[in-house]
């Protein structure tokens, strides 16, 4: 486009400027320009597609899941439209019960794979513990109840004689839902529809959230104290001794990461290398071996190791930039070292340390395996979470909607990085 | 995909129709399992025979029986399902039956008869057999502890004494999740066996049974996997260690560990096969359940893993470990002289609660 | 080296301090990983240095770990599956992302800063969440426990290393050679081959290293992709940890500190021959 506005013809000179085949030479060069475009595009394209196909497609397909609810509107269309009018209050009328009866008598015709009484039940279930079990004893009973039908049911399950589960059969009987997002934020909704904060003891995501971030915060600023003086004693260090030491950083870049993790366990575990030497040398009773894995202090150690070399790089290139003559001008004006080092020479580090923090920082708050190996309990992250909730609890919406919390977290965070040092001047190795 | 499943349909037809064994095409059937020593039992019990009876069977094991829900659901809304058998708890089967991605059975009509002639629906032991659940084994969670680990030789003899850290001090090692915790500190506080899950399916049952667990909170190291537990008894970092049974046999029997069952309050728990809908071949994989399951197969898995067959008829066939010659009878969950206080895990109860029981449990371990 | 002459006592005390404390880091970022070497040699199936070890008594050292892991089905397996996935998943993501920084490092590029920010996204999106997507979606179109699957996701996972190296080499690419070699009659094939493949090959090359080890390192999407045909060296290696960790694994790791000191050492010669050839040798 510039290129073209840049050569563009004055009007009264237009006519003259044509081609050797007479094609006006401005039409010539956009053409040449677009063609030159639509090079570029297919140069990228297939990678484009490439990446849109198998790595962001699936990624928004699954946020999709923590606010697709299909399972109640599929099991219960009579119902719901005859719920549609009810006050909330006490429980419904018998024609809403007639029309449960109706919808589950006809969901148990259906070929087994294609009844959805058996995910409606998992699902009401996670908004109301055993309302599982009432869909199930009350689907064995169905077929032989009779009118009434609200004592039928209330008699095969006493949920049914709940206002709670009649509520959010009510709330939850849309095809979208917001309600995986409130139970990731510890929330829930109150009698009136209202969100409110969960019982004190059934809240666990947010202070998981809490600390995730405490724990990465933690594990950045260690790779700061420990990267930033090495990165420092690398970038005043000749050319080739500094290149030799940094095998030292670049070794453990290279190594893999459960390798590392092994290393560590170890290391630090009872019997391990540490709490031997310790105890070998009188600094410690053999019954008072020091707890360093399986807990907090385990994931923060291992993974202060495994990231040190993010820090330790773009540190390193940014001080390598930084000319030695303001330090000496600096002390030459009266300076002390220190006041030289602390005004003059690390301002100047601060894109480097901006860049390593935020690339830690990312890293970390979504790391998955090392907590799940040496974190214990207390070292678990939120990235633990979402996997048990995949594959163990099988809660697939709630696993969405914690993921898709780090991942726009995880995005923000990448926004800003780019706004301090832009993704391109990412560096490796 | 499509040829195999012609190739194996006219194979059937073919066998049907000749009544000729020899002509069998290679069926390879994919069977997940827990993995270790557990796959290992299962591999000698019944893969192995059975592979030789019917040589046209390969079978693979895949262990991803903690995973195996998810796999099943994924591979169910794929249409592709590829596992042919597969081992899980039966709270697992529960909500794969619920979600109707595993089969129903049959009971009478799919599983093999007690030599005497008795129903399988009679001979499996009460309440074990689900709606599509088929339990090979009886396995228990067992408190474990050190001898040496007190003053004066006293010695634990029941799970109050897990709670009793006046008489009993030390650490002790139990697994991080809710299931036989909560049961344990209700009985320790008094309640019957018997009544365990219904006062636990009240908001003050749930809250008397934390009440007990922080009476030894200090005092807790958690693990997670089932190797963890003989481990820190072994490496003496612990007094006290809840384990499955099986682990604590191998640790103690086979690898020397210094430690002692208590069977009082015995958290008893099945697991079993289950059945994928649609799995790819069917026919063998109901000829190798029929078989694997029968009085004598069950009773052979015992050889190999000190957990106790799922069938009555089983229990009198059960003789010496294969390898170690040991008598197992005595090692059995089952076994009369163990079974005197059992707490039969209620599935219904954790799968109804299970999420908001691991809420509490999580939000009370961070506290 | 010696200390400037004007150092005060106090200059030379820190001078000495900070030289120590440097290299105590240095010794955190390499202990961890060395100390497995030795540790793979023992002869008892414990992870310190028995009484043997340390009076270098030869009955504390064997190679029994590595027997056992040279026995192993599983090991074995597992090593033909990291170096075959690895492999395919390189020449995918390095085919891939060398087109796509020759074409992003063409000015008439449109929408690069958002087209740069999909293709590097695979390096920023927390692997967890790429895992569950890519199971859920693998799943989906049934090629979820396959070769392909696998060797998919982690094409997908390495090509920003590519983009980004490729991209760097070109920054520094005079393109005047490309159209005098247009002018002069070369096709556009030739001279990629000609010109333009020769310039940047140690882009390339450092890309495709850096996408290998991504792959041969990579444990999160394999859990949930891969079926137990698949499994790699770290899925080996992650359930040893779990279930039961025996030497063998320090074995393992051995190996595999020796397999990154040769990637780590060709990656440092490229770079200095990149260096050296761009005229932009070290001061």
């Amino acid at each position: 486009m510039s290129q073209a506005d840049a050569i563009k013809p004055s009007p009264a000179r237009r006519e003259k400027l044509v081609t050797a085949d007479g094609t006006p030479l401005r039409r010539a060069l956009e053409r040449a320009n677009r063609r030159r475009k639509l090079t570029a595009l297919a140069l990228v394209a297939p990678l484009l597609a490439f990446i849109l196909i198998f790595f962001a497609f699936p990624i928004a397909q699954m946020m999709w899941r923590s606010v697709d609810n299909p399972q109640i509107v599929n099991a219960l269309p009579r119902t719901l439209q005859a719920l549609d009018g009810w006050n909330r209050q006490g429980i419904p009328d018998e024609p809403v019960f007639a029309a449960l009866h109706a919808d589950m008598l006809e969901d148990l015709e259906r070929p087994r794979r294609e009844q959805a009484i058996g995910p409606l039940g998992i699902r009401l279930n996670y908004e109301l513990s055993a309302a599982r079990s009432a869909i199930s004893r009350t689907a064995r009973a169905v077929e032989d109840f009779e009118e009434p039908y609200s004592e039928a049911f209330i008699d095969a399950h006493r949920l049914w004689g709940q206002p709670e589960l009649w509520r959010i059969i009510q709330r939850e009987g849309r095809p979208l839902t917001a309600s995986y997002y409130v139970a990731a934020l510890d929330r829930e909704y109150d009698e009136a529809g209202n969100i409110v904060q969960r019982d004190e003891n059934r809240r666990i995501y947010v202070s998981l959230f809490g600390r995730t971030l405490a724990l990465s915060l933690a594990i950045t600023f260690m790779t700061f104290a420990l990267g930033f003086p090495i990165a420092y004693f690398l970038a005043n260090l000749p050319m080739r001794y500094a290149n030799l030491l940094m095998i030292a950083v670049l070794l453990p870049f290279w190594t893999s990461l459960l390798v590392r993790t092994s290393a560590w366990i170890v290391l630090l575990q009872q019997q391990g290398v540490i709490n031997e030497l310790l105890v070998n040398i009188g600094l410690i009773s053999d019954e008072n071996r020091i707890s360093m894995i399986y807990n907090q202090t385990g994931t923060i150690i291992a993974m202060t190791h495994i990231l040190l070399p993010f820090m330790v790089l773009p540190l390193y290139s940014v001080m390598r930039t930084i000319p030695v003559s303001y330090t000496r001008a600096a002390k030459s004006l009266g300076a002390t070292p220190w006041t030289a080092f602390r005004r003059v020479y690390f301002p100047q580090t601060l894109p480097g340390i901006g860049a390593g923090g935020v690339l830690v920082f990312i890293i970390s708050i979504g790391y998955y395996i090392t907590p799940a190996l040496v974190g214990g309990q207390s070292g678990r992250m939120i990235s633990n979470e979402i996997a048990r909730h995949i594959q163990q609890s099988l809660n697939w919406g709630l696993a969405a909607a914690l993921g898709t919390m780090l991942l726009v977290g995880v995005l923000v965070l990448y926004w800003l990085y780019n706004r301090l040092v832009g993704a391109d001047s990412l560096k490796l190795g | 995909m499509s040829s195999t499943k012609k190739l194996f349909g006219l194979s059937a037809a073919a066998s049907v129709l000749a009544l000729s064994a020899a002509a069998q095409d290679p069926v390879s059937l994919t069977i997940v399992s827990w993995g270790g020593a557990y796959t290992a039992s299962q591999q000698r019990a019944y893969h192995d025979p059975f592979m030789e009876m019917n040589p046209h069977v390969t079978i693979n094991n895949d262990d991803g029986s903690a995973n195996a829900l998810a796999g099943l659901r994924a591979q169910s809304q794929a249409g592709n399902v590829t596992w042919d058998l597969v081992d899980m708890l039966p709270s697992d089967a529960q909500l794969a039956c619920d979600e109707g991605i595993i089969m129903q059975i049959d009971h009478d009509e799919m599983l093999a008869a007690a030599p005497d002639g008795t129903p399988a629906s009679e001979d499996f032991l009460p309440g074990s057999l689900g709606e599509c659940f088929i339990p090979q084994i009886v396995y228990s969670t067992v408190l474990t502890y050190r001898p040496g680990a007190f003053e004066d030789d006293a010695q634990p003899t029941s799970i109050a004494d897990l709670f009793d850290v006046e008489n009993f001090p030390g650490r002790r090692a139990l697994q991080d999740r809710p299931g036989t915790n909560m049961e344990w500190a209700l009985y320790a506080d008094g309640v019957d066996p018997e009544d365990i899950y219904d006062v636990l399916r009240t908001p003050e049952g749930v809250d008397r049974a934390f009440a007990k667990l922080d009476t030894i909170k200090e005092h807790i190291i958690f693990w997670t996997e089932g190797a963890q537990a003989p481990q820190l008894l072994a490496d003496g970092e612990v007094a006290f260690a809840t384990g499955y049974n099986g682990r604590m046999f191998e640790a103690i029997e086979v690898e020397g560990m210094d430690a002692d069952i208590i069977w009082d309050g015995q958290v008893v728990e099945w697991d079993g096969w289950v059945v994928p809908a649609d799995g790819p071949n069917a026919d063998v994989v109901m000829e190798y359940l029929y078989w694997a399951t029968d009085t004598q197969r069950l009773a052979d898995q015992a050889k190999y893993i000190p957990y106790g067959p799922a069938r009555a008829s089983s229990a009198p066939l059960v003789s010496t470990h294969a390898d170690l010659g040991i008598e197992m009878g005595p090692h059995m969950p089952t076994n009369p002289d163990n079974y005197f206080a059992p707490i039969v895990l209620d599935n219904d109860f954790w799968v109804d609660y299970g999420d908001e029981m691991r809420e509490r449990f999580a939000n009370w371990m961070l506290q | 080296m010696a200390l400037p002459a004007y150092y005060t006592t106090k200059d030379k005390l820190w001078h000495y301090a900070f030289r120590v404390i440097c290299f105590a880091i240095f010794f955190f970022l390499l202990a961890p990983i060395l100390i497995m070497i030795p540790l793979s040699f023992n002869a008892q199936p414990y992870f310190t240095f028995t009484r043997e070890m340390l009076t270098l008594n030869p009955d504390g050292y064997s190679l029994r770990w590595y027997q056992d892991f040279l026995a192993s089905d599983s090991w074995m397996r597992s090593i033909r599956n990291s170096f075959g996935i690895g492999i395919a998943a390189t020449l995918v993501s390095t085919f891939l992302g060398t087109l796509a920084a020759l074409g992003l490092s063409r000015s008439e590029m449109p929408a690069k800063g958002l087209i740069m920010g999909i293709l590097i996204s695979p390096m920023i999106v927390p692997l967890i969440i790429s895992a569950a997507g890519m199971f859920f979606f693998f799943s989906s179109i049934n090629i979820a426990q396959t070769y392909l699957g696998v060797v998919l996701a982690h094409a997908a996972l390495g090509t920003p290393f590519v983009v980004i190296t490729v991209t760097a080499t070109l920054v520094g690419f005079d393109h005047s050679l490309t159209r005098a070699a247009a002018n002069l009659g070369a096709s556009p094939t030739r001279t990629f081959f000609k010109i333009t493949m020769p310039l940047i090959l140690p882009g390339v090359i450092s890309g495709a290293l850096f996408a290998f080890i991504t792959s041969f390192d990579e444990i999160v999407v394999v859990l949930f992709v891969a079926g137990v045909e698949q499994r790699t060296i770290p899925r080996e290696m992650w359930s040893g940890i779990r279930e039961d960790i025996s030497p063998t694994i320090l074995a393992v790791a051995t190996i595999l500190v020796m397999v990154s000191i040769a990637l780590l050492t060709v990656v440092e010669l490229l770079r200095r021959r990149g260096e050296r050839m761009r005229g932009l040798s070290p001061q």
